[in-house]
């Protein structure tokens, strides 16, 4: 994975598979102490003690499609690359939280990439489900929920083709001039 | 939170879309894209932007979805095709620069692209 939105991606997609309703993204850079904190919290079915035990296992995966999970492996391995680390947290019935930390300015550290396009890749999503998007640079913050879209648009489905094309616009502006404005502060 | 001015632009949205739903769930293309680890590991989501933008610059309205791993992780990414009336199409190791091609050849002109295609598909199973 090139990009840590890959990753991120491939986690949405978990709590998705997971029937998630809502999931929660909270992504912090944190300039001064040079640590970047990415956290994904789902609603979805969660999992016992000894299944999280088996998840950063290759050859385990919950799926029936194929033998091997490596999304959650992949992620813990770019975090300890980076000085950082892997922690996941979850309930049966009640979701999964996952925290990943990465020192900012490590060599190592793949550059976030493309957000708007994960976060559109969810909403579009067969199982409908909602996003609460946080990300936040220095002091500045953006945040974005997918749920006051749809109270607003009513009857007409987050997927339709005018709708998507405006999320994803938005969420370009407002994730540039989160990066404008964090570099001016710097 | 959302802007003032996207939030106006997103009502004006709402308005002309409620004319036109009905005629587009009943007669609609629809386009899935595997995002599966396997998928997005091999450029899924690329893929599936390139879809967005080649049909906002065709004009065509057709809905984009996206699924899990279906099981056939050497061929992502894998793009299906499903018009109303006819079978769904599935497309193999799919990359954005191929994209314009099955748009064209597939929406626009009608023809399945067989150098690509890896089967007709029924629900998840492959006939």
């Amino acid at each position: 994975m090139r990009e840590l939105s890959h990753h991120i991606l491939d986690v949405l997609e978990n709590a998705v598979e997971a029937g998630a309703s809502t999931i929660k993204i909270h992504i912090e850079e944190d300039l001064r102490a040079d640590w970047m904190v990415i956290e994904i919290v789902d609603n979805g079915r969660g999992m016992n003690p000894g299944v999280i035990e088996r998840v950063f296992d290759p050859f385990y995966t919950t799926r029936e499609t194929r033998h091997v999970g490596l999304g959650l492996p992949l992620l813990r391995d770019a975090a300890r690359r980076c000085e950082g680390d892997l922690d996941i947290q979850s309930e049966p019935g009640k979701g999964t939280r996952l925290k990943v930390t990465f020192r900012r300015s490590h060599i190592d550290r793949a550059p976030l990439g493309d957000m708007p396009a994960t976060l559109l890749a969810v909403l579009l999503s067969e199982r409908p489900v909602d996003l609460e998007y946080s990300h936040k640079v220095g002091t500045e913050e953006f945040r974005f929920d997918s749920s006051e879209i749809r109270k607003e648009l009513e009857d007409i489905p987050l997927t339709h083709p005018r709708v998507r094309g405006w999320i994803l616009q938005t969420l370009r502006e407002r994730e540039a001039s989160l990066s404008n404005e964090s570099r001016e502060s710097q | 939170m959302v802007r003032l001015k996207n939030i106006e632009e997103l009502k004006k949205i709402r308005q002309e879309a409620q004319k036109d739903l009905l005629v587009r769930t009943q007669t609609g293309t629809r386009i899935i894209v595997g995002m599966g680890t396997c998928g997005i590991a091999a450029g899924a989501r690329e893929v599936m932007h390139a879809i967005l933008k080649e049909l906002e610059t065709r004009k065509i309205e057709a809905h984009v979805e996206t699924v899990g791993c279906v099981g056939m992780c050497a061929k992502e990414p894998l793009v299906d095709i499903e018009q109303a009336g006819k079978s769904r199409v599935r497309y193999a190791n799919i990359l954005p620069e191929n994209v314009p091609k099955l748009i064209e050849e597939h929406l626009v002109k009608g023809n399945v692209v067989h150098e690509w295609a890896i089967g007709r598909v029924d629900a998840r199973k492959i006939q």
